[in-house]
């Protein structure tokens, strides 16, 4: 039992691991996304600059917010995530032993 | 009536329902009716993984609901729509592998089933039951709703006509292809819905003589629209933020987008679902809800703003090309409908019917019954929508927030906190209902309680309710089995 249980365990900490990058990344998303609409828009709008036609602080909260989530999404999914079987290897063994 | 916007689109909606009948054939040869009706037998890739989240997720609100507020709010609106862009990834990275492997142990097929087995209580399961059951009829309301604004803007037909369309062709192609018909078709729709915001936000800058032109028209009208804080100051930065739980990660609560996390085939198809959701989800809600804010110069004076999507289609675009953009979220919203209809007929059937009134229920038997409550189910949506409500996107809302309050703790520390028992999920999810629903109410009449929505607070209080009552009934700690359960029915 304790050796089963033992098997489970790395699937479980990819998965753990997984979770809290999760959070990190929306943590992240937020700051980005908070800092830059109300740093830049909280003055009176006859102040905006404008960048590519938009106002600076929607441009870079939620144009360029999201592109840098995507870029730090697609990263995280290339290099940090890790392939694990979500079958159990058990019942496979089982199989080949039958 | 314009038929030369309705053929396309009725030419599209009918490739829909070919694809859906294609399903049915397939479904007759599956194993087992339960898992492949109501899960399609966790078989995705990773496009179509994706694509079932943004079809699910995207909805009604998105597309009529959201962008409507954007030409009503301005650019805070655009601002509070973008917080939306955390489902495409936060989902699948806190579900993802863990719950994928602890579901198939269980065989769960839905959220209850993996509640169920986690905690061992009939109260949970209950309790979960009646929770979908109530809050996702207000969720279907809310896309029959905007389905019968569509066809309405589109047909010129009266409201009820085309909210009867909309309920016949969604039963329809529900009971003829069950979930696999919704997986595969809305890898269709998010695919044209994806194209089809570049088509028509591109459109709409043209024909506002540009992005200098818009905001200036903007500017002169209202300097507030093209603020974070909406048309009249009233965006605090605090109730904008809230929404990062109502529609950014508390998502991760809502049945039908934890259902989806049971479903694919692999982790590769959940690594690529990952980046292409997050794409996705993000280009169609900055386009639409873009394109919301921009229509307001271009057509000013609309009176319901849940209709200004079909209307600036129409304006903007060729008749043939509108129709085909606008079958799209028509098709999403039918696809969402369904979605929901399965997660509540799952309720009734699987959770209730089977698990306390019939254990022994043949395969033959279980068919008939989840057939008729999906009929049932829907009817009394269609009588329900009747009567809608004067902002599209309320229903929406205020379902995902009920839905959250109740299952967001109980899943989440279910999976990764083994001291969570069934005391603290019972008591988690009566403060989360309760509270919630109270606040909600308290809000309509006297404001925002702390300047937020309404969810944020139950969230927070049911955290706490969870973890004092696990250690006041504590019990062992819970280890997953380690191996595929036995099947019971």
């Amino acid at each position: 039992m304790k050796n089963k249980r033992e098997a489970q365990e790395p699937r479980f900490a990819v998965a753990n691991r997984e979770a809290l990058i999760g959070c990190a990344l929306a943590a992240f998303n937020i700051m980005w996304w908070y800092g830059f609409a109300y740093g830049l828009g909280s003055k009176p709008p006859e102040e905006y600059t404008y960048v590519l036609g938009f106002p600076a602080w929607f441009f870079y909260s939620c144009i360029v917010g999201f592109l840098v989530m995507v870029l730090l999404i697609s990263l995280v999914v290339k290099f940090v995530l890790k392939d694990v079987s979500l079958e159990d290897v058990e019942e496979e063994d089982e199989v080949n032993s039958a | 009536m314009n038929w030369a916007v309705v053929t396309p689109l009725l030419i599209f909606i009918f490739i829909i329902f070919l694809i859906g009948i294609w399903s049915n054939r397939k479904m007759s040869k599956a194993s087992s009716f339960l898992s492949d009706y109501f899960l399609g037998s966790r078989e995705f890739g990773g496009i179509v993984l994706a694509m079932t989240m943004v079809a699910t997720y995207g909805s009604a609100s998105s597309f009529l609901g959201g962008p409507g507020a954007a030409y009503s709010i301005g650019f805070g609106w655009v601002l509070l729509a973008m917080t939306q862009v955390a489902t495409g990834y936060f989902v699948l990275l806190i579900l993802g592998k863990k719950f994928a492997i602890v579901t198939r142990r269980y065989n769960a097929v839905t959220l209850i089933d993996f509640l169920k087995e986690r905690y061992k209580s009939t109260p949970v399961v209950l309790v979960s039951a009646f929770s979908i059951i109530i809050f996702l009829f207000a969720a279907m309301a809310a896309q029959w709703v905007g389905g019968a604004y569509l066809i309405q803007s589109l047909t010129g037909l009266s409201y009820t006509a085309a909210l009867f369309i909309f309920t016949v062709s969604v039963l329809i192609y529900v009971t003829i292809g069950g979930f696999r018909a919704v997986a595969i078709t809305d890898t269709i729709q998010g695919i044209v819905m994806f194209f089809g915001t570049f088509v028509l936000l591109i459109a709409v800058i043209v024909a506002g003589g540009g992005l200098s032109n818009i905001f200036s028209d903007l500017m002169a009208e209202n300097p507030n629209l093209i603020t974070p804080f909406g048309q009249d100051g009233q965006l605090t930065a605090a109730y904008v933020s809230s929404y990062w739980i109502l529609v950014g990660v508390g998502v991760i609560a809502l049945p039908q987008v934890a259902v989806r996390t049971m479903s694919y085939r692999n982790s590769k198809a959940m690594h690529r679902a990952i980046i292409i959701g997050t794409v996705v989800v993000g280009v169609i809600m900055l386009n639409m809800h873009l394109i919301g804010v921009f229509a307001r110069p271009v057509l000013p004076g609309i009176d319901v703003a849940d209709q200004v999507i079909p209307l600036i289609a129409l304006d903007v675009l060729p008749a043939w090309l509108a129709g085909i953009i606008l079958a799209a979220p028509l098709a999403a919203m039918m696809s969402t409908v369904d979605s929901l209809l399965l997660i509540v007929s799952s309720s009734v059937v699987k959770d209730v019917y089977i698990n306390y009134i019939k254990p022994q229920a043949t395969n033959e038997n279980v068919k008939k019954v989840s057939m008729g409550v999906t009929g049932i189910i829907g009817t009394v949506a269609f009588l329900l929508a009747i009567n809608p409500p004067e902002l599209l996107i309320f229903l929406n809302l205020f379902a995902f927030g009920g839905l959250q309050a109740a299952f967001m703790w109980p899943l989440v520390l279910g999976l990764y906190w083994k001291r969570a028992n069934k005391y603290g999920a019972i008591a988690s999810m009566f403060t989360g209902i309760s509270s919630y629903i109270a606040i909600h109410f308290y809000n309509e009449s006297y404001g925002d309680l702390l300047g937020v929505h309404a969810v944020t607070i139950p969230i927070f209080l049911s955290f706490f309710i969870f973890i004092i009552f696990s250690f006041i009934f504590k019990k062992e700690a819970y280890e997953f089995p380690t191996q595929r359960i036995k099947k019971q029915a």
